[in-house]
């Protein structure tokens, strides 16, 4: 980010959230780089910047679409990193239909079930008469062919097709049919720009509440700093995600950063901002349960075989290192499993459990509610203030007959049941509660050994600076423990279902007080050979893990890190004593690149696009890519190389793909597949928003997860009878001086002290319209819950027009939570929330909600729960109100204009 | 001991015949990078072992919810809201510093008095606007608010007014010509707390830190003591060890840097000379001029506004500044009173 010359920080409040990186945003700022925030709030990221562009929360795809519209209509896109490195000249199927076309839903939508065929979005793979003769020929196989596996092999509501593959898309092979005049009206590049045309800056004033003055600001600002000489960055974080159609935010970012050619470039790029220590860590060696590590999806019930999987995730003639999915699920398995992972048993496959549905956080707090979970493990999480619809959390912790808490202090997740907030209202008696609650203490970080991976993919070493006191413990201890203590239970079943647990690889060395050595783990992650002379040597590089159980490794994308036996995640030479890239100061995954795709850092004939903006290039003397960085491309192919027919994986890369994960080496402005929700972002309202849809008569996004419960009200939008009763947005966010629901930070009284009250913040005009003084009570009603909070009354927050009305924002942190065990306590912010989510990723949507505010405490007791009750009441809810798919045409079109077809084309 | 205003005083540990004097340490404070992370804050009270403060109860002014520097709190981050018109004020005021003639160098502010009354017409010529610009020279683009952030610490002036009324020799100037107290020797009686300034020193009237679920603590932990004076001591033990002061080495933006007052004042005038190219007229020191009352400050800051907007006082006079004046006065006062006596004698004996 330092190597930025304009930095676009939207839907992330840096500074405040991410303070220490924002140090390079700072060094930006100081080489003269221009900053514009683009948020609902002025926060301290604001602070610095050189720009605030308020924005209606939610509305962000609107704001960049119509920055695409801008680049295309005024012919600002880097034409030669377009036409080389993209998908723009690829045709696209002639059955697929637009939003522009449908009234905001894309070809292939199914109302019943909620979901989108996606085969209409493929590339065309027949040669058409109105394909130029120069249109290459097809390879079999092509992105998004029907007959690609798990294309729409529907599960209930919550199943989402993007974890069926790895992070590198769906499978596909080779080229499709291109037009590289980019005229066809079938190619990515006019579907683009006729997709986009109604996103102006008209729009942008109409939805955002942005002015036209600020768009052309924000517009000119990332247009002058693009191209060959200059780059400008994006930085999000949930911000963007936690959304309905959080995923799409961020594809529309990646349009425009394509188009503009800031992608794998130095200062380029779009910084996706994890929220604490290690969530980048969670994902690649992941805690979700669609993922296995490294981005492998988790196997589906109805993948049978090895070879189903593998050839689920990729096939052997699609371009690039996903191609090699067998060699990176054989040695994972033959890490897990040893000596019990071989060829005549799918290598130990069937060990893994298999996904019969989505998983997700919210679908087992469903199931925990109906009384089908029985125990629940929560570690480094306090889901009773930090989750969404705050209750709901509450209410199915008491459905379950054990959990377990690991923390490091008695936490509202373990407290809930003596003095949680449905204790005082009534609705939960303590001594009917037969959830048996097991409390655990947890290490801190400096009382472990480890590795942390930040936003940039950097592992870090930390080393144990003192043990833990008591019986603190750390997770790798703890489970090493548990482990031992379920083999030991079980050493003499028969039963098969046990084999998976006693036939892990379950030995680790440990030291004086029993813990397990953390390095030894790492060196498991990166892998070593199994055969050959190199027999349990550590393995140096990804490209040398094999599928044939010669290799073993734990993380494919880690392996590296412990090369030659060194533990590269402890590399600590200063910054003064290295150069910019700084390759010497931890690890980055893969094989320590600090910018991934560089291979565009140069231009299709191997050169830097400029001096200024330099970092790999191809050395024609040594017949080799070189450069600062690490180059993300096989090292030896030439820029021109034509990869030749029939070729699949990294072979079949040719001199010009630098995206050596996508099917098709190209950047996709188009995503033929992966998208559950579309092949392009198009915007749709949040699920509760104070304006209807400007663009679409399709308010909501179609494929959102839908939990329709009483418990989980969703308030009328804008339009809907009842609308009235919640007039006000709200958003929830983080402060610099909490820690997520608090369990690291309300307990210390140095962190307490700093933001010891939950607060809520207003504007003036807002505090105006509802009697609320300064530093003095509210109450925040939602269709969930009523808490209340201290106002804050400040400038920060702007009244925008979005609508054609006054759009209110109400600015609440999530830190506080009700108990009597932290130094500060206070009402959670989180339990005003409902639970929607992302189709994509299932990703509640916890940055915009509808709420009331009136002066004053709430209520005590059972009146609290009165008090919401009578508001659903008045706006008349049910569990259907707001929750339907699709937005029922004959009730919108009348009075709106239809859309203009090929207007602002060209 | 007692210095005079106006005099120059290079080193203060020279001037405390130190005979192996170091050089002098300080701080320089950039507000116009700080982001109001508070981390210098916490760094601050972890190093030092403070205790909490206050009631954990959120005062409605801004993010401040510390209030103020005192005895606990030894560095305190203010958060001021402003508006446009406050934001012409202060770069108006900041020009008319430079119309003086001392560009970059960061003249006093105590001496801008007259600065407010500078025609603001000067201010408002358009460069406020939101129209894109990609000058160098442009004036930022966001003035319609602002939000600023300042850590602020103890001056470790020159001529230190505590040390100068301190009875028992509690406070003293180490051999880095910074003040700090000696927590052995004080006895509480709270003349220092009246003599500052800044209004930094305070005597702390109770608490020990309490962490709820408490984790083992060194044995050799410093307990804070209740009643005697205390403010920040540059991290004395800490410099002893060549270590950086726990709010330096924590800045995350390095909006708070320490090192020799010498390096710290000519980055200081660097950066300064830097924003007001940027057209940032607003920027101005605090704490550079050897001329000011307390002879200059060991902490200097870079503010985006006049001292009082900060809390900071305008015109910092060390109050034993007057004292050879006053002494002057009162011998007089003594003599004539002397001659009254003895002329009263003389008379008398006459009779």
């Amino acid at each position: 980010m330092a190597n930025a010359d304009c930095i676009v920080i939207q839907g992330s409040n840096m500074a405040e959230c991410h303070p220490v990186g924002f140090q390079w945003v700072s060094e930006a700022k100081a080489r003269g780089a221009r900053i514009i925030h683009v948020d609902p709030r002025f926060t301290r990221t604001t602070a610095i910047a050189d720009k605030h562009v308020p924005i209606r929360a939610g509305s962000d795809v609107v704001l960049l679409g119509a920055l695409i519209n801008y680049v295309l209509t005024h012919d600002l896109w880097f034409e030669e990193y377009v036409r080389a490195y993209t998908n723009a000249s690829f045709l696209i199927s002639e059955q697929f239909r637009d939003t522009e076309d449908l009234e905001g839903l894309f070809s292939g939508y199914d109302p019943s079930t909620g979901k989108y065929d996606p085969a209409s979005w493929a590339y065309q793979r027949e040669r058409r008469d109105s394909a130029p003769e120069d249109a290459q020929t097809d390879r079999p196989g092509d992105a998004g062919a029907p007959s690609d596996a798990s294309a729409h092999d529907g599960y209930g509501d919550g199943e989402a097709e993007g974890e069926s593959h790895g992070s590198g898309g769906p499978p596909a092979a080779s080229e499709p049919l291109r037009d590289e005049t980019l005229q066809d009206p079938s190619t990515v590049f006019q579907i683009l720009k006729r997709h986009y045309s109604r996103y102006t800056a008209e729009m942008v004033r109409e939805a955002c509440g942005i002015s036209e003055a600020d768009f052309e600001y924000l517009a000119r600002s990332i247009t002058e700093n693009s191209g060959r000489e200059r780059t400008t960055c994006f930085a999000y974080a949930v911000g963007w995600t936690q959304h309905t159609l959080g995923a799409q935010f961020i594809r529309t970012a990646s349009i425009l950063q394509l188009l503009l050619g800031n992608m794998g470039r130095p200062g380029g790029g779009i910084m996706a901002l994890r929220g604490h220590a290690s969530i980048q860590g969670s994902t690649d060696i992941p805690t979700l349960f669609n993922l296995l590590p490294g981005y492998l999806p988790m196997p589906k019930a109805e993948l049978e075989t090895v070879q189903d999987y593998i050839g689920a995730i990729a096939s052997k003639q699609q371009k690039g290192f996903w191609a090699n999915a067998d060699a990176y699920t054989v040695s994972l398995l033959k890490a897990w499993w040893g000596d019990a992972a071989q060829p005549d048993n799918d290598w130990a496959y069937d060990y893994l459990p298999r996904l019969t549905g989505a998983h997700g956080t919210y679908q087992t707090l469903t199931e925990m509610l109906a009384d089908e979970v029985e125990g629940y493990f929560i570690l480094g999480q306090n889901p009773a203030v930090g989750s969404a619809n705050g209750r709901m959390q509450r209410m199915a912790m008491s459905h379950l007959k054990w959990m377990v808490v690991r923390d490091f202090s008695l936490i509202e997740s373990a407290t809930w049941w003596k003095d949680g907030p449905e204790i005082d209202s009534g609705e939960l008696r303590t001594e009917e509660i037969d959830t048996e609650v097991f409390f655990f203490p947890a290490a801190t970080h400096v009382e472990k050994a480890g590795t942390f991976t930040q936003t940039q993919r950097l592992l870090q070493w930390r080393h144990q600076a003192v043990s833990p006191p008591g019986d603190c413990q750390s997770e790798l201890a703890f489970f090493y423990e548990l482990g031992l203590r379920i083999r030991e239970r079980l050493k003499d079943s028969g039963d098969p279902r046990d084999r998976p647990l006693l036939d892990l690889t379950w030995d680790y060395p440990v030291d004086d007080d029993g813990d397990p050595d953390a390095l030894a783990v790492l060196a498991e992650i990166n892998g070593r050979h199994l055969t050959g002379p190199d027999r349990g040597k550590p393995l140096s590089s990804y490209t040398q893990i094999k599928a044939d159980g010669s290799t073993e490794g734990g993380c494919w994308i880690y392996t590296g890190v412990y090369a030659d036996g060194v533990n590269h995640a402890a590399d600590r030479v200063p910054g003064q004593e290295q150069d910019e890239i700084a390759a010497k100061w931890g690890w980055a995954w893969p094989a320590n690149r600090r910018i991934l795709y560089n291979r565009a850092s140069a231009d299709p004939q191997g050169k830097p696009w400029s001096e200024r903006k330099k970092l790999v290039w191809w050395d024609e003397a040594a017949r080799k890519w070189t450069g600062d960085d690490i180059p993300d491309f096989p090292v030896d192919r030439a820029p021109g190389t034509e990869a030749p027919d029939g070729s699949g994986g990294p072979d079949a890369l040719d001199g010009d793909d630098p995206f050596i994960m996508q099917a098709d080496g190209k950047g996709w402005l188009f995503a033929p597949k992966g998208m559950v929700d579309g092949p392009l972002p198009a915007h749709y309202e949040p699920q509760e928003s104070p304006v209807r849809n400007p663009l679409y008569a399709q308010q909501p996004n179609a494929t959102r997860e839908l939990f329709p419960r009483w418990d989980n009200l969703t308030a009328a939008s804008r339009g809907v009878p009842g609308a009235e009763v919640y007039p006000y947005m709200f958003t929830t966010y983080r402060l610099t001086e909490q820690h997520t629901a608090g369990g690291m930070s309300r307990w210390l009284p140095y962190l307490a002290e700093l933001q010891p009250e939950m607060f809520c913040e207003v504007s003036p005009e807002l505090a105006a319209e509802r009697g609320l003084e300064q530093n003095g009570w509210a109450t925040l009603v939602s269709p969930r819950a009523a808490i209340e909070a201290k106002v804050l009354i400040t400038e920060r927050m702007t009244p925008l027009e979005s609508g054609g009305r006054t759009v209110h924002q109400i600015g609440l942190p999530y830190h506080w939570g009700v108990g009597r065990e932290a130094v500060v306590s206070g009402d959670a912010a989180n339990d005003l929330l409902g639970i929607t989510l992302d189709p994509n990723v299932h990703i509640q949507e916890s940055k915009v909600g509808l709420c009331d505010i009136r002066p004053g405490r709430r209520p005590r007791g059972a009146a609290l729960v009165d008090m919401v009750t009578e508001y659903q009441q008045r706006a008349g809810l049910t569990p259907q109100t707001g929750n339907e798919r699709v937005t029922d045409p004959a009730r919108e079109l009348p009075g709106r204009e239809l859309p203009a077809g090929e207007e602002g084309q060209g | 001991m007692t210095a005079q205003p106006g005099r120059q005083v290079a080193n203060p540990t020279a001037d405390a015949h130190y005979e192996h004097p170091h050089s002098r340490r300080g701080f320089f404070t950039d507000t116009s990078i700080c982001i109001g992370c508070k981390a210098c804050e916490v760094a601050c009270k972890e190093w030092n072992r403070n205790p909490a403060d206050g009631d954990y109860e959120i005062l409605g002014s801004s993010y401040d919810n510390t209030g103020a520097l005192g005895a606990n709190t030894w560095r305190h981050v203010a958060f001021i809201e402003q508006d446009r018109e406050r934001i012409e004020q202060a770069r108006s005021s900041g020009r008319a510093l430079v119309d003086l003639g001392m560009p970059g160098v960061g003249p006093p502010p105590a001496r801008t008095g007259s600065a407010r009354t500078a025609p603001s017409a000067t201010a408002s010529t358009g460069e406020t606007g939101g129209a894109p610009s990609s000058e160098g020279t442009a004036p930022p683009d966001s003035p319609e608010f602002r939000w600023l952030m300042s850590s602020d610490v103890c001056k470790h002036c020159t001529n230190a007014g505590c040390l100068d009324v301190c009875p028992t020799g509690a406070l003293f100037r180490t051999e880095y010509g910074t003040v700090v107290v000696q927590e052995d020797v004080c006895n509480g009686c709270g003349t220092c707390v009246a003599g500052c300034p800044f209004g930094v020193i305070e005597r702390r009237t109770d608490g020990l830190v309490t962490t709820p679920p408490s984790r083992d603590l060194p044995a050799s932990v410093k307990r804070p003591q209740t009643g005697i004076a205390q403010k920040c001591t540059l991290c004395y033990d800490r410099m002893k060890d060549d270590e950086t002061p726990a709010c330096a080495k924590t800045c995350p933006t390095t909006s708070i840097k320490y090192g020799r007052r010498e390096e710290m004042l000519s980055t200081a005038r660097e950066r300064v000379a830097q924003l007001h190219e940027q057209g940032m007229t607003e920027a101005r020191l605090y704490g550079a001029n050897p001329d000011d009352g307390v002879g200059g400050t060991g902490s200097i800051f870079l503010l985006l506004d006049e001292p009082e907007v900060y809390g900071l006082p305008p015109d910092p006079r060390v109050p034993t500044a007057d004292l050879p004046r006053m002494f002057k006065r009162a011998g007089l006062a003594m003599a004539g009173m002397v001659a009254a006596t003895a002329t009263a004698f003389a008379l008398g004996g006459r009779r």
